[in-house]
C-alpha cells in the first residue's frame, strides 16, 4: 500500500538520521495521558493501545493511562505542555478535537504545534440519528424525511433538538455546519459523553444526534435508533455500515467532518524517542485486536506519521478555525 | 470565638464579591435557551454575601466570651499542621515518598517521642510498602524527586 | 426466563478459576476502597490493560469484584477515621465515626458490611428478574427527570440539621460555589477561574472531603486532646454475632436503604445522592433523630445499604443500554469493548453466557465478598490501636496520596490542606459541612440538568411539571421543602403536639 510505503520510507529517515536513534527504550513507566474522561472513546483506545502493548511485549516498561479531563482537556494538555527532561520522554497525550476546538474556544495557552506530532492512528466518522420510537408516531425512514420535518418545526416551541457532546467542540460545529448548509435550526441540547447522548435519544428527550458510530452501534441493532447519513466524502466500507449513505448522496450537501484519534508528545521530544513511539505505534496498529477494535466501531484506520501528519493537522486547524468561526464558538 | 466568627464571615464576603464580579462578566441575564454562565454564580454570590452580612452584624453584636481557640490547645494542632504543611511543600522538590519518609519519622520522634528504631521502621517501612502498592501493582505514578529516579523509577 | 439462565449463570460463576478471580478482584477492591482518592474507576481502569488475556467473563467477573471490594471498603475509613474513602461513604461518617469514638468501631463496620450485603442482594435479585423491564424505565428519565431527582436529595436533606441556618445556607452556598469552578459544560465557558491554570479543572468532590472530613477532623481531636489511644475495640468475632442480633431492629431502615439505592443508582450518579437520601429519610422517620449524628447504628445502616443498593444498581444501564450507570460501569463498559463485546440492549441476546455469568457473579462475588470483610473486622478495628503519634502522620501521609491519586495533580494535594484548614475553623464556628459536601456533589449535576432541561423548554419552567415523572418527583421535593413549616400546623391541627412521624 502507498500509506505503508510512505511510512517505512519516514520511518526510515526517523531511525537513519542520528546514529543512536533505535538505541533510545524507555527506562520507567510511560504516562500516557487521557485529555478526556474515563469510558470514552479516547479513553478507550488509549487503554487498548496500553493492553496491546502489555500483552504482545511491545514496551519494556508498561504504559499507564492518566485522565486528565478537566476543562475540556486543557488539564491535560496544559500539564504535557510542562513536561521535561526524564518525564518528557515518557509521556504521551492522545487528542480528539478538543486540541482544536479547547484553545479556539478559550483563551488557553496551548496550541498542537507546541507538541511533538507521533502518530495520527485512526479517525472517527460521525452519523445522523434518529429515533424509531417516537412518541409522535412520525418514522423517519431518511434524511430527506427528517430535515424535511425539521424546517417544518423552525421556530415553533417544538423545534427539533439536536443533542451532542459539550458545547463548542466536535458535535456542535458538525450540528452548525449542517445547519447552514441547509438553512435549518436545531435547539443544541449539550451533554457529558456520548453514551448519554444516545440514551436520550432513545428515550426520544431529543430528536436527533451527530454521534460517533460506536455510541450508537447497539441502539441501532436493537432496533431503537435509526443512522440517516454519514459525515463522510464516502460510505463506511465495513459491515452493515455500507448501507448508509453519505450526507451528499442524501441531502446533496457537503458536510464532512472526520475527528482526529491521534498521539503526540511533550514539546521538543528528541527524535530518537519519537522514532520509538512511532514503531510502538506501528506494530500496536498491524495486530488483529486493533483491527477488530477499528471495524467494530467504523474507525477509519489512518495511520500516518511525520510530515504526512503534520499536514493533515495544520489543514485541519484551518478548518476548525473557519468552521468555528462560520459557527460563531471563537473566543471573543 | 467573636473574632473568629467575624473573620470568617468577612472573608466569605469577600469570596462572594469575587464571584460576583466574575459572574458580571460572564453575563447574569435569562437568555433565549435558559440562563447564561453566569447566572447561577450570581444567585449563589447574593445569597452568600446576604447570608454573611447577617452572620457578620450578629457577631458584632454579640460581646466576645469564649476564645476560639486557646494558647495551650492551639499548639497540638500547630505540631500536626506545620508538618503536614512542610511534607507538602517538600512533595514538590523531593518526591512523595521521600517527603512522607522524613514526615513520619520527623513526627514520631518529635511528637511521638517513640524510640529510633521504631521511626527507622516505620518511616523507611511505610513510603516503601505504599511505593510498592502505587507504584507497582496499581501503576498509580506519584511524584518523585531524585531519589526515585536515581532508582531508575 | 430469570431462574433458569441464573442457574446456567452460576455453572459458569462458580469454576475455581473464577472464584479465585472473585477472592483476587475483592481483596484489591477493599484496598482501594479504603485508600481515599483511589476508587473503584481508578481500581477497574488500573486493571483493565491485565484482563485483556482473559476471556471476557473472567475479566469482568475480576472487574465487577473489585468493584464490589471498594464499595464495601470505602465504609472501613469512613468509620475508623471519619475519612470517606469514597464519595458515597461520605453519610456513613456522620454515625460510623462517632460510633467508633465511643469504642464501636467493630459494631459500626458489621452494620456497615451487613447493610452493604443486603442492599447489594436486593438490587441483584431486581436486576435477575426486571432487568430489561428496569431499563426501559431508565430510558423514561431525561435532564428534566434528573433535575427533578437531584432537588429531591436536596429537600430531602434540607431543614434536617439544627444550628444556625444562615450558617447552613452559607455553606450549601459555598459548596454550590465550588462546584460552579471551572468548565460550564452548556456553554463552554470558564467560570471563576481567573486565568489560573490550575483552577480549571475545578474542585474534585473527594479532595474537598478528604481535607474538610480526613484533615479537619485530625486538627480537631489534636485539639481537644484526645488521642486514638483510649478507644477500646473487642479483637474477636463476637462483635458481628453481637451486632447482627440488634440489626433486624432496622427493618424498614433496610428496606427503604434499598429502595432508595436501586431506585437512584440505575439512572447515572446515584449512590452518592442516594446515600444521603437515605440518611436523611432515615432521621426523618427515626422516632429518635436527635441520636443521629452521635453514633446511632441506623445512621451506618441506612447510607450503606442504600449506596450498594446504588452501586450493583449501576451496572444495570451497562448491560441493558449501554450506558454507564456509574464512572466505574464507564471504565468497564470501555473494556466490554475492548474484548470484542458490544455493551447495550443486544447484549443479553449475543452474549447470554457473559450476562448471566455476570449476574451470578454478583451473588458470589458480594456473599465471598461481605463474608471476607466481616472476618477481618476486629483487624480493621484494631487498626486504632496504633499509637496516636504514628496514626496522625499515617492519615496525613494516606491523605496526601489519596487527594493526589484523583487527578494525578500536585495542587490536589494543597487544596486538602487548605480544606483541612477550612474544615477545622468551620467545625469550630458550627457551619454545617454535610450541606457543603452535599452541595458540591450535587452542584454540577443539578445545575446542568437544569439548564438543559431550559434548553430544551427554551426557557420555560414548565417543563418540571407538564412532564408525568419530572411533574411528580417535583411535587414531592417541594413537599419537603415546605416540610419544616407544614409539620408544626399539621400537629396543631391533629391537637396532639408531641406525635411522631409514623411510617
Amino acid at each position: 500500500m502507498k500509506l505503508e510505503a510512505v511510512l517505512a520510507i519516514v520511518l526510515m529517515l526517523l531511525i537513519a538520521v542520528p546514529a543512536s536513534a533505535a538505541a533510545w527504550e524507555p527506562t520507567k513507566p510511560i504516562e500516557f495521558v487521557v485529555p478526556a474522561g474515563t469510558g470514552g472513546g479516547a479513553d478507550q483506545m488509549a487503554r487498548l493501545i496500553a493492553g496491546i502493548a502489555e500483552k504482545h511485549k511491545f514496551s519494556p516498561r508498561p504504559l499507564l493511562v492518566i485522565n486528565k479531563a478537566g476543562a475540556a482537556g486543557a488539564e491535560g494538555f496544559i500539564d504535557v505542555k510542562g513536561r521535561k527532561g526524564d518525564a518528557r520522554d515518557h509521556t504521551i497525550i492522545i487528542t480528539l478535537s478538543n486540541l482544536f476546538t479547547t484553545p479556539l474556544h478559550n483563551n488557553l495557552p496551548f496550541n498542537w504545534r507546541d507538541y511533538t506530532p507521533i502518530a495520527r492512528l485512526a479517525l472517527d466518522q460521525f452519523i445522523l440519528w434518529v429515533s424509531t420510537t417516537r412518541p409522535d408516531k412520525k418514522d423517519f425512514k431518511t434524511a430527506k424525511e427528517y430535515i424535511a420535518a425539521v424546517k417544518e418545526q423552525m421556530g415553533k416551541p417544538e423545534q427539533m433538538k439536536m443533542a451532542g457532546t459539550g458545547s463548542a467542540q466536535e458535535d456542535q460545529i458538525l450540528t452548525i455546519q449542517l445547519e447552514q448548509a441547509l438553512g435549518l435550526k436545531f435547539t443544541y441540547v449539550p451533554f457529558r459523553g456520548g453514551g448519554e447522548v444516545c440514551v436520550n435519544l432513545v428515550g426520544n428527550h431529543v430528536d436527533s444526534t451527530v454521534n460517533n458510530p460506536i455510541e450508537c452501534v447497539s441502539h441501532w441493532r436493537a432496533g431503537r435508533v435509526r443512522p440517516l447519513a454519514v459525515f463522510d466524502t464516502a460510505r463506511i466500507p465495513v459491515g452493515e455500515w455500507k448501507d448508509i449513505p453519505t450526507v451528499k448522496e442524501a441531502l446533496g450537501a457537503d458536510v464532512s467532518y472526520l475527528m482526529l484519534r491521534g498521539i503526540f508528545g511533550p514539546p521538543s521530544m528528541p527524535k530518537e524517542v519519537a522514532a520509538w513511539y512511532v514503531a510502538l505505534l506501528q506494530k500496536v496498529s498491524e495486530t488483529p485486536e486493533w483491527k477488530k477494535y477499528m471495524d467494530d466501531g467504523a474507525l477509519k484506520p489512518a495511520f500516518a506519521t511525520g510530515l504526512e501528519y503534520v499536514k493533515w493537522v495544520e489543514e485541519n486547524e484551518t478548518l476548525h478555525k473557519e468552521l468555528m468561526a462560520k459557527g460563531g464558538l471563537l473566543k471573543k | 470565638m467573636r473574632a473568629a466568627d467575624i473573620t470568617t464571615a468577612s472573608v466569605l464576603l469577600l469570596l462572594g464579591g469575587v464571584v460576583l464580579f466574575d459572574a458580571a462578566r460572564l453575563g447574569i441575564g435569562w437568555g433565549t435557551d435558559g440562563p447564561k454562565s453566569g447566572f447561577f454564580p450570581f444567585c449563589l454570590a447574593v445569597v452568600l454575601i446576604g447570608a454573611c452580612g447577617a452572620i457578620l452584624v450578629q457577631a458584632l453584636r454579640r460581646s466576645a466570651q469564649t476564645p476560639f481557640v486557646t494558647r495551650e490547645r492551639l499548639a497540638p494542632v500547630l505540631t500536626v499542621l506545620w508538618p503536614a504543611v512542610a511534607m507538602v511543600a517538600l512533595v514538590h522538590v523531593a518526591g512523595l515518598y521521600v517527603a512522607s519518609a522524613l514526615y513520619l519519622g520527623f513526627y514520631m520522634r518529635w511528637a511521638g517521642r517513640h524510640g529510633w528504631t521504631a521511626v527507622v521502621l516505620c518511616a523507611v517501612g511505610v513510603p516503601v510498602l505504599t511505593f510498592v502498592v502505587f507504584e507497582t501493582w496499581f501503576m498509580v505514578p506519584m511524584p518523585k524527586g531524585p531519589v526515585e529516579a536515581w532508582l531508575g523509577y | 426466563m430469570g431462574l433458569e439462565n441464573l442457574f446456567h449463570g452460576f455453572q459458569i460463576a462458580v469454576t475455581p478459576f473464577n472464584l479465585f478471580i472473585t477472592v483476587l478482584g475483592i481483596t484489591l477492591g477493599t484496598i482501594i476502597g479504603v485508600l481515599p482518592g483511589l476508587g473503584g474507576a481508578n481500581g477497574v481502569a488500573i486493571l483493565l490493560p491485565l484482563t485483556f488475556t482473559m476471556p471476557p467473563t473472567s475479566a469482568i467477573i475480576l472487574l465487577t469484584s473489585l468493584y464490589w471490594g471498594a464499595l464495601f471498603g470505602g465504609a472501613i475509613t469512613s468509620v475508623l477515621f471519619n475519612i470517606p474513602g469514597e464519595p458515597w461513604s461520605v453519610a456513613t461518617t456522620f454515625d460510623g465515626y462517632p460510633l467508633a469514638r465511643q469504642g464501636q468501631g467493630g459494631q459500626a463496620l458489621t452494620a456497615a458490611f451487613t447493610s452493604s450485603f443486603v442492599g447489594a442482594l436486593f438490587s441483584i435479585v431486581l436486576i435477575t428478574f426486571f432487568a430489561p423491564l428496569l431499563a426501559e424505565i431508565a430510558l423514561r428519565f431525561g435532564p428534566p427527570e434528573f433535575f427533578a431527582i437531584q432537588l429531591l436529595t436536596f429537600s430531602s436533606f434540607i431543614g434536617l440539621g439544627g444550628g444556625d441556618p444562615l450558617k447552613s445556607l452559607v455553606s450549601i452556598v459555598l459548596g454550590f460555589i465550588l462546584a460552579a469552578v471551572g468548565l460550564d459544560i452548556v456553554t463552554g465557558q470558564l467560570r471563576m477561574t481567573f486565568g489560573f491554570v490550575d483552577l480549571m479543572k475545578g474542585f474534585d468532590f473527594i479532595v474537598a472531603v478528604i481535607g474538610l472530613f480526613g484533615i479537619g477532623e485530625i486538627l480537631l481531636s489534636v485539639e481537644e486532646g484526645l488521642s486514638f489511644k483510649g478507644i477500646r475495640t473487642s479483637m474477636n468475632l463476637r462483635v458481628v454475632l453481637d451486632t447482627w442480633k440488634v440489626l433486624p431492629r432496622y427493618a424498614r431502615t433496610f428496606v427503604r436503604g434499598a429502595f432508595i439505592g436501586f431506585w437512584m443508582g440505575f439512572k447515572p450518579g446515584g449512590a452518592t445522592p442516594a446515600s444521603f437520601m437515605s440518611y436523611a429519610f432515615a432521621k426523618r422517620f427515626s422516632k429518635h433523630p436527635e441520636r443521629f449524628g452521635k453514633g446511632e447504628i441506623e445512621g451506618v445502616v441506612a447510607p450503606e445499604t442504600a449506596a450498594h443498593a446504588a452501586g450493583v444498581a449501576a451496572m444495570l444501564p451497562m448491560i441493558t443500554l449501554g450506558i454507564p450507570g456509574s464512572p466505574t460501569a464507564a471504565v468497564m463498559m470501555g473494556g466490554l469493548i475492548i474484548w470484542g463485546l458490544q455493551p447495550g440492549p443486544m447484549l443479553f441476546k449475543d452474549n447470554p453466557d457473559f450476562v448471566w455469568g455476570l449476574i451470578a457473579s454478583m451473588y458470589t462475588g458480594n456473599l465471598i465478598g461481605v463474608l471476607m470483610v466481616l472476618a477481618f473486622v476486629p483487624f480493621f478495628a484494631s487498626i486504632l490501636r496504633i499509637p496516636f503519634a504514628i496514626l496522625t502522620p499515617l492519615i496525613v501521609v494516606i491523605c496526601a496520596i489519596g487527594s493526589y491519586a484523583v487527578h494525578n495533580s500536585m495542587i490536589d494535594i494543597w487544596y486538602m490542606v487548605i480544606f483541612g484548614v477550612v474544615g477545622y475553623v468551620f467545625k469550630k464556628l458550627d457551619y454545617p459541612l454535610a450541606p457543603l459536601v452535599l452541595a458540591l456533589v450535587l452542584g454540577d449535576l443539578a445545575e446542568n440538568a437544569l439548564r438543559q432541561s431550559l434548553i430544551m423548554s427554551q426557557g420555560s419552567l414548565a417543563i418540571f411539571v407538564t412532564r408525568p415523572i419530572a411533574g411528580a418527583i417535583t411535587a414531592v421535593a417541594l413537599l419537603f421543602f415546605a416540610l419544616p413549616v407544614l409539620t408544626p400546623w399539621w400537629r396543631r391541627l391533629r391537637g396532639n403536639p408531641t406525635v411522631a412521624h409514623e411510617t
